[in-house]
């Protein structure tokens, strides 16, 4: 008894000289984390608010518990199955098309010299920087019914002009086109970065086996990219139920017309806050996000670490 | 040598590659320009071209004429662009430096703590409820500034190049008597100029392009940022374009109102000046980025 205590002390005694050595260091992580823990931490607690039927003059924790009453319309709306389909679709759509075309790009850039690298990356950063405010005015010029360019080339090739906004198939490659786009540039730099932190030890060894270019490529970087590739992978996992509110709300104009392929979770939380104010379905829905989104991260890293454990991503 | 030449062939084929990529990434702007030179008689008439058959600025100059609101937008937006990128990356390196440092017990449980909210949050209702009943921040600069202020990806980038930055420095700096803080301000930061000047500039265009915070928390003229301003006018300029006045005016040939141009001329200038920007920091942006250490 006295032994554990003992050890207990001396551990404790042993934690505070380190802390007390590295008092500099925790001054340092202060700032950022009280400030995690006040704009990430704290809202954690307002969670709570799903269940309950939030008053503003009451509060947080004075207003009245509801159960699962604020989950009810959507399970009960009839958009509830389009919604949840729309965002998980979309979502596995940019995950996979986002990284085959970035991973594609990034090896073929490897091959380039340098000079031209540049330049290509600039040109495809170049969409990465504008708002999403702005890829909805650019989309609106492509696809304006009157005078859009879509619509001009369609005329000249004789095809019959479309009213875009009006109608619901063509969003569904629209939408992850622009994604694509818009996003490329970084993915693309993400995993050239990993390409070019390869040690170089490697592709020499391999060229005086006789490795060629594409060997080299599928047995040196895309195995040496893999654990990048699975920490982008999951991270996009956890957002499957949570999608681009900008994306899908500037670029589909919120015209009513094309909401069976282009609504999702967030743009249908928005109308309902804006419409209606509704406070309790969005906190419910934000619930469900969260804990789904978390749920699914810990599944796939779960996963990774039983089929490869240095893979997962804690 | 048959050999060097296939590599060339396929070099070819690669930069043949990129050239159509980038032209299909560069393109729409160049839409947006044309449109934005175009004379709306030509864009009724003729649609969108990307060689304008009418050239006009007229969008620009109904723009400019009442320069008020764009100039207070502007305003806006630096002040939070510039204040925020600062207070961001000056966090972020804090935040960073003490998880990158092995010898630091305490590392891996902080590292998990600022990953954590990577992975779970409250959502948007509770984050609103907190900066607007708790912390009182409607309506105010800081309520655009401090959502963006701490973001876990850029920690753990920042990690990540910190990671790199050999302990025998750090270590022979402590020999010679330098505390933490100071290693850290007169070694550590200067070290690490290609990583704060990446994600400087990534952190200065999320300030630069928000709009959704803004869409929040302002509802008060005078703090309303230029990506705001572009929704609003959108907004303003469809109502009018749509509105019965609009039309009876127009048949009147009271007005000829250019509402696609303009729109354009907006957009070209909010997003702009970033664009211009940003191509001189390219070349910190491979070493800066190492997302791989991202891990433990």
């Amino acid at each position: 008894m006295s032994k554990t205590h003992k050890v207990k002390k001396r551990w404790f005694i042993q934690e505070f000289l380190h802390l007390r050595k590295n008092r500099e260091l925790l001054l340092l992580a202060t700032p950022g984390i009280l400030f995690e823990l006040i704009i990430a931490y704290v809202p954690m607690v307002g969670l709570i608010l799903a269940f309950k039927y939030f008053r503003y003059d009451k509060g947080i924790f004075g207003s009245q518990w509801v159960g699962f009453k604020n989950f009810e319309f959507i399970f009960k709306s009839q958009d509830a199955w389009r919604i949840i389909r729309n965002t998980i679709l979309y979502n596995i759509t940019y995950i996979l098309l986002g990284t085959i075309v970035a991973l594609l790009f990034a090896l073929l850039l490897n091959e380039v010299s340098g000079r031209l690298v540049k330049i290509y990356q600039t040109t495809m950063f170049l969409p990465y920087f504008i708002s999403l405010v702005l890829v909805g005015y650019i989309t609106y010029a492509f696809l304006d019914h009157k005078n859009g360019y879509l619509n001009v080339l369609f005329k000249w090739f004789g095809f019959e002009p479309h009213k875009w906004y009006f109608e619901s198939t063509p969003w569904m490659f629209i939408l992850p086109l622009v994604a694509v786009w818009k996003g490329v540039g970084f993915s693309t730099l993400i995993y050239y970065a990993g390409i070019i932190g390869i040690h170089s030890d490697y592709y020499e060894a391999a060229k005086l086996d006789g490795a060629s270019r594409i060997q080299m490529m599928a047995r040196i970087t895309l195995p040496l990219l893999k654990p990048l590739i699975i920490i982008v992978f999951i991270l996009g996992l956890g957002n499957i139920f949570r999608g681009d509110f900008g994306l899908h709300y500037f670029v589909p104009n919120n015209v009513g017309a094309n909401l069976a392929t282009t609504d999702i979770i967030d743009t249908y939380v928005y109308r309902a806050l804006s419409k209606l104010g509704d406070i309790n379905s969005g906190a419910a829905v934000g619930f469900l996000q969260s804990v789904v989104g978390l749920i699914t991260i810990l599944t796939a890293n779960f996963i990774v670490r039983r089929v490869d454990k240095d893979n997962a991503l804690f | 040598m048959e050999k060097a030449n296939r590599n060339q062939q396929s070099n070819w084929v690669i930069n043949g590659f990129f050239i159509i990529v980038c032209l299909l990434m560069a393109v729409p702007f160049f839409l947006v320009i044309a449109v934005s030179v175009t004379s709306e008689n030509s864009l009724l008439q003729n649609g969108y071209r990307f060689i304008p058959k009418e050239l006009s600025l007229e969008a620009f100059r109904i723009v400019l004429k009442t320069p008020e609101l764009l100039l207070k937008g502007y305003g806006v937006t630096i002040v939070i662009t510039v204040i925020g990128t600062i207070l961001s990356l000056l966090l972020t390196a804090m935040s960073a430096y003490p998880i990158s440092r092995r010898d630091f017990r305490y590392n891996r449980p902080l590292t998990f703590y600022i990953f954590f909210t990577m992975l779970f949050n409250g959502g948007i209702i509770p984050f609103y409820i907190l900066m607007t009943q708790y912390l009182h921040l409607k309506n105010t600069l800081m309520a655009l500034i401090i959502p963006l202020m701490l973001n876990p990806f850029n920690i753990m980038i920042m990690k990540g190049y910190l990671d790199k930055i050999s302990i025998e420095i750090i270590e022979s700096a402590k020999i010679d008597g330098s505390g933490e803080l100071r290693i850290f301000f007169r070694i550590v930061l200067p070290l690490s100029t290609p990583a704060l000047a990446t994600l400087g500039l990534f952190i200065s265009f999320a300030y630069w392009n928000d709009w959704f915070n803004a869409l929040l928390f302002i509802d008060n003229e005078k703090y309303v940022p230029l990506q705001l301003l572009l929704v609003r006018i959108l907004s303003q300029i469809e109502f009018l374009a749509n509105s019965p006045l609009a039309e009876a005016a127009s048949k009147l040939q009271f007005t000829n109102f250019p509402t696609l141009s303009v729109r354009m001329a907006m957009a070209i200038l909010a997003g702009g000046p970033m664009l211009i920007i940003f191509p001189f920091f390219q070349k910190y942006f491979v070493k800066g980025i190492t997302v791989g250490s991202l891990k433990s």
